[in-house]
Formats: structure tokens, sequence, C-alpha cells
């Protein structure tokens, strides 16, 4: 009678649980020699190129990329463990965030063998970076309003129109424009929209800054105007730009940056309590101890979708779950610490008055990015069998 | 779809999500036999035991399912219990499993002391024990006592002397039952014993027997507030489906199914936080680590009970408010079921002095498992 609404995970094997161990005290390592502090929202906020290369060269850029592109081919729990690690740890992963996220996985899965051979083996070496062209102004949760026209002229195709929230893309080399490649057809919306591989460096491409809360700048405005994208610079199909992106949004919404962007002001809270050595009645005892046992079970949550979606299974609705559990797991975390520590935010300052501010001003994002979750919700839903 | 196939489909999404096949096995086994048994009968207002229902769980091997063969239970693993468990609590059972095998079967056994057929219940208390000649005197009185009133045995875990346990297993006939309930009306009764039994009648309890008892029963309750929840989601699914207010079903109102969604992440957390219970008790309890994930699974449980039999209730609207609608079954049992082996309020409290004492450093080691370095 009753129903499952996650898949069963299983425990980590040794090897795995031992490259965390080795991720673990090289982060530690980069921490005691200053090569970072640990910030939260690091995945959005934390662009070094240098920690990339260094994660690459260990091994830890494109790991489940096939060996013949620069690849380690590990497994997806094995770059699960990697991720999760750094996450926690705070470590600026922005660089190559998009790139070892969903980049790579998309130019195995659609893109061409010269597509791949041009881009995953610098992708694997951190010397690559992507960002990603979906929203535009008029398009944000609708994606499929997305209005950049491409236009077919000799040898390729010429894109026009105005993409959003662009991480990194004036420190990135290209993103994945998605593109309307023919009329809007009412009947089928998701129909005519295509992707195309864009480098920042094409004539016509102009980048603007938008500001973060922070006064930080990782987001862009990317105008294209009549950017020329050559035949083969084409993703996958004319006209399947719908099914591709979508293709792989389970993974992007269950993974542990869906938990843990705000881990590192946890850990910093647990400090800051130790001070005060509450007693185990205490409020903030259990507040702690709340938070605590609910990022266990979203991590054996998401752990289990991720072993799911490896060995092939569709996970969307969990996913879905993964992602609206953990985005506001994170903003509550941000309110736990600051009724929890009387100490005021400060965006200039440093230890817990910086996280706290950090993460205060990135919060908004935490439940609006990768999809809102009101729209998660309607997935969660039609999954269930209601609407 | 014919059958085949949808069994073949089934089959092949279990093997991918990592449940085993004995696993899916199980759960259709013991759906079966509730499924026929139990009717969503809201006729009495107390959950009364169903004795029926107890012969067919005990002919098919389920009431003493992880006790082992050799005290004359099946044998079965804690990811068996688990699925009978749930499942119970699910169908909202009127019957004892987890006193009877999770708590009752296993503190008999490991204490040398025999595991009677029939329902059994186990408490731990504390009791006069005065040995003489071959008997012993056994008086005292302990409260809330889980099915006391149907039990054949009631274990009952006492200090004993130089810092060690006992069991003293209490027969049927031995006691005197004062009649209480739960908010969902299971029997939890008061049970005041002053006879004399037979000396064989007290054991050794294993090492540790008191903090596993409340583990056992903590990991039994987490199952059976799991598995009540997913019912309540399916009701609640059920029933914004054919419900029509304003001229259509009310699954059309976003108002509606964000509540619905929202109930669903929590259900979800709870599987997740029980699974990963269930796994970690594979080695036995002693493991601070295990005691943390049991621990972790209460509470998340626990918590979860309020806020989904909440939306469950407002999305049933008042005729979900009655003692008629069968929607109580499951809602009574969740309010019930988070306050005993304690609340999320208690197992908060000692996740947090846990994560306090791992320190800024440790909390994440204690989060995933304390591997690593």
């Amino acid at each position: 009678m009753t129903r499952r609404l996650v898949p069963a995970g299983a425990p980590l094997d040794p090897e795995t649980e031992q490259l965390r161990g080795q991720v673990r005290e090289f982060a530690s390592q980069q921490i005691t020699s200053g090569a970072f502090t640990p910030r939260c929202d690091v995945w959005l906020s934390g662009w070094d190129p240098a920690f990339s290369r260094r994660l690459a060269e260990r091994g830890w850029l494109g790991m489940t990329m096939p060996r013949e592109y620069g690849g380690h081919g590990r497994s997806t729990l094995e770059r699960y463990v990697v991720t999760e690690e750094l996450l926690a740890a705070g470590a600026p992963v922005a660089a190559h965030w998009v790139a070892d996220r969903q980049i790579g996985p998309s130019l195995l899965r659609f893109g061409t063998e010269a597509q791949r051979q041009r881009y995953l083996p610098r992708i694997a070496a951190g010397e690559c970076f992507f960002g990603i062209g979906m929203s535009e102004p008029d398009a944000g949760s609708d994606l499929a309003a997305v209005r950049t026209r491409a236009a077919q002229v000799a040898g390729g195709w010429e894109l026009t129109g105005t993409k959003v929230w662009t991480s990194g893309a004036h420190q990135a080399d290209a993103f994945f424009a998605l593109a309307r490649s023919s009329p809007v057809d009412t009947t089928d919306r998701h129909a005519g929209l295509s992707q195309f591989i864009v480098e920042f460096d094409s004539p016509g491409v102009e980048i603007r800054p938008i500001r973060l809360l922070t006064g930080a700048h990782h987001f862009n405005e990317v105008v294209l105007d009549r950017v020329f994208v050559p035949d083969d610079m084409v993703l996958g199909e004319i006209g399947q730009g719908w099914k591709q992106v979508t293709s792989e949004l389970a993974f992007e919404r269950s993974g542990p940056e869906r938990f843990l962007s705000t881990f590192p002001l946890l850990a910093a809270l647990v400090g800051e309590l130790g001070h005060h050595a509450p007693s185990a009645g205490d409020t903030a005892m259990r507040e702690l101890g709340s938070l605590v046992g609910r990022i266990a079970a979203l991590r054996q949550l998401s752990l289990a979708v991720a072993a799911s979606l490896a060995s092939g299974q569709a996970q969307d609705v969990p996913a879905a779950l993964v992602k609206d559990l953990g985005t506001r797991f994170e903003g509550d975390v941000v309110e736990a610490a600051r009724q929890l520590v009387a100490v005021e935010p400060d965006p200039s300052g440093a230890g817990f008055a910086r996280l706290l501010a950090d993460a205060v001003l990135h919060k908004p994002g935490f439940t609006l990015r990768g999809g809102t979750n009101e729209i998660l919700r309607g997935v969660i839903a039609r999954g269930l069998g209601l609407r | 779809m014919n059958e085949q196939s949808a069994l073949n489909e089934q089959s092949a999404l279990n093997e991918h999500s990592g449940i085993s096949d004995h696993a899916t096995e199980l759960a259709e086994m013991v759906r079966s036999v509730l499924g026929d048994h139990l009717d969503d009968s809201t006729a009495g207002l107390d959950a009364e035991f169903d004795p029926a229902l107890w012969s067919v769980l005990e002919e098919t091997g389920l009431t003493l399912l992880s006790t082992p063969e050799s005290a004359g239970g099946s044998g079965g693993g804690p990811a068996d219990a688990a699925v009978l468990l749930s499942e119970a609590g699910g169908y909202a059972a009127p019957v004892p499993l987890a006193e009877t095998d999770l708590l009752a079967g296993w503190l008999l056994a490991e204490s040398g002391l025999p595991v009677s057929t029939g329902p059994l219940t186990a408490v731990a208390g504390e009791l006069s024990l005065r040995r003489s000649a071959g008997r012993v005197a056994v008086a005292g009185s302990l409260d809330r006592v889980p099915w006391a009133r149907h039990a054949r045995t009631v274990a009952v875990l006492v200090p004993g002397p130089d810092g060690g346990e006992l069991v003293v297993a209490l027969p049927a006939g031995s006691c005197s039952v004062t009649e209480g309930s739960n908010l969902a009306r299971e029997p939890r009764d008061g049970v005041e014993v002053d006879t004399e039994l037979p000396a064989d009648a007290v054991g050794p309890a294993p090492q540790g027997a008191g903090r596993e008892l409340a583990l056992r029963g903590a990991l039994a309750r987490a199952l059976q507030l799991c598995g009540a929840a997913e019912r309540a989601l399916e009701l609640m699914v059920r029933h914004a489906g054919e419900r029509e207010q304003f001229g259509r079903p009310i699954a059309r109102f976003q108002a509606v199914t964000q509540q619905i969604a929202l109930a669903a992440g929590e259900v979800a957390a709870c599987r997740a936080a029980t699974d990963a219970a269930v796994r970690s008790v594979a080695d036995g309890f002693a493991a601070e680590a295990t005691a943390l994930a049991v621990g972790i699974a209460k509470s998340r449980t626990s918590a979860a009970a309020g806020t989904v039999a909440a939306i469950a209730h407002q999305v049933h609207g008042a005729m979900g408010f009655t003692l008629e609608h069968r929607l109580r079954l499951v809602t009574t049992r969740m309010w019930a079921w988070r306050e005993e082996y304690g609340n999320e309020a208690h197992w908060d409290g000692v996740i947090g002095a846990a994560a306090l004492a791992a320190g800024p450093e440790g909390v994440w080691r204690m989060i995933t498992g304390g591997a690593g370095h």
C-alpha cells in the first residue's frame, strides 16, 4: 500500500570513503596554508582558477568522463563524494562548476566527436570554463519563452538575443545558448528550440555585469548581436533543445550543492555554540540537533537519488524533492544562526560575522536558481498524479 | 500493459532503485495479509486488537520476523522488520508487531528466556525482586505498557545487582492491568504485579540492554511513522483528485498541490532517514553512529508527523476531521507515535549534543558517518 517516493540507498564502498579522506585532507591543508578561506555558496561565488587546476592535477575534475577525453572514468558516487567534501569545506569551486557538472556530461551525450575533443580535455584540466545560457529577461521559470533567435545562414546560424544570470561569463570561455531556431508552435511551445556552443570571444558578444546583493560580480547579462555560430558548433540536434536541456536536470537538482550552500555557516555555528556550552535541554542545542538531523536525512536522500540516476533510472520527482527540501534547509541554517548567536552580520568582517553576512545576502537565490521551488512543487505534484 | 510486463517493469524499477527482490516480495506478502484483513473500518473509537489478523500473521511467520530461529522466530534481519513495520504503520494494523518481535522477542531471546507465541510486549521499569528457594517474588507497577492487556508475556527490563540489568518475564495471568490508551486509542496500560514466579522467569539481560531497548523502540516507531506518513500522503492525493469544489477537483488549485508537494518532501526525507537507520543497525546497535542514525530517523519522522498530518487534514477539509473518516486511523497514530520513545525535541537534544562534542571540524564527519580523516 505505502508507496516509496525515494529509491533505497546503499552504503558507499570503502574505496569511495578512502577517496573522501583524501579530499578532506587536501581541503584541510589548503585552508591551513591560506589557499582559501571557507565561504558560503562557493559554487556561485568562489571563482579561483588556480584552485580548480589544483583539483584537476589530483584527478578531481572531469571525474566521470572517459579517459580518452582526459577524464578519469570514475563513478558518479565518487564524483559526488569529492563534490560534497569541497562544498562542506567551503572551497572555491565556482570556476569549473558548470563545465564539470553539466557541460561535460552534455557534450558526452549530445556533442560531436570534434566538440568533445575540443573541450573535454581542457575541462578536465581546469583550463576551460563554461557558463549557462538559458534564462532571459522574459524567460525565467517559463524557459520555453526564450526569444533569442537563431537564424540559419550560410555555414551556420546567427544568434540574436539577450541571456541573463550567466554566472562567470566575464571569466569563462563559452556557454551553451538555448535559442529559438524556428517560430513558436502554439500547440507545442517546447518545439523549435536548439542549443548552440557560443564562445565569448566571438564577434557580436557583449558581456555586462549584473551585481548581486553583496555587490559582487558573479552574474552577467550576455547580449548576442548576430553572433555567428558555425554548423559544427550546434549541440545535438536542431529542434531538440528542450529535450536536451531538461534531460540532465535531475542531476543538478539533486546534488549536494542543493543543501550544502550554507554548511560552512552551520559548522561555524557549532563553534560559536561550543563557547557557551549549552546543556542538552537547551533550545539552542535542540535547534542545532534539528539542523544536523535534517541535513543528514537530506544527504541520504540526495545520495540515494544520485545512485539511482547513475544506474539509469529517471528520478525527476525525487530530484525536485531534494531541491525543494535542501534549499529551504539552507535558508533555515541562516535563520537559526542569526537567532542563536548574538553577532551582527558583517560583510567586511571575518569568521562567523562574515559567513552570516554572505549567507543572508545569498539566501534569496537558493530557492530560485535551477527552477524556483514553486515550479518544482508543480513537478512533484504532477509526479504524484495531481493536476 | 499486461500484468507480466507490469511485473517486469516493477522488478526492473526495484533493481535500479536498490530495493531487493526479497524486500519487494516480503512487502507484497505483508500487503496481501493486511489488505485482506483490514478494511479501513472506522467503526470503533478504540484500536481493538484483531485476533484473526494476529493468527494469520503468526501462521505466516510475521509476528516474530526478526527473532532468531533458535528462539522460535523467523530469523529475518532488520531490513525485513523494517518492511513489515512500515506496512503495518500504513495500514494502521491493530496488532503489537513492533512490541512482539523487535522488543520483547529480542529481549527474551537475548536473556535466555522462552519466547512464547501470541502477542508480547516489553518495557523498561523498576520492580522489586526477592529470591527464595527456587522462586522469585516480584512486585511493582509499570506505566503505559503497550498492548499489555493482550500480551501473553510482558518482558520487563529492570536494574539488577552490581550495575547489570535483568529481564523478568511476567505471564499474562500474573498482572493486574489498568486500561489506558494513546491518542489513537491503542492500548497503553498500567500494569500492577505482586506475585511469585519460578526463578527461571528472570534472566540476565545482555550488555547495554536498556540503551538498545530504547533505540529499538525509537526505530520501530520511526518505521511505523514513516509508513503512516506515506499512507497519509496517498490519502490526500486521492482525495484532492476526487473532491470537487468550484466545479473542479481541488487538485487543480495550486494552493492545494503546493501543500501536498510540501508533505511529499517531508515523507521522502522520513524514508531516507529511516532507510539509513535500518542500514546502520545491520551490524547491531552498539556503535555510536548507529544510535545517532536511529535518533535522526525518530527525530525526522516525529517532526514530519505534525506537518504531514496537518496538511492531510487541511486537504481533506472538515470531512477528514471526524471519527468516521479513515484519515484519522493514520493521523491519530502519527500524533501518538511521535511522542513514544522520544519525540523530536528529545532526539534533537541528543543529536545537538553529539554535534557540539564533534565540534566545528568534526560535525561534517559526524554527518558523513565517521569516515575519512
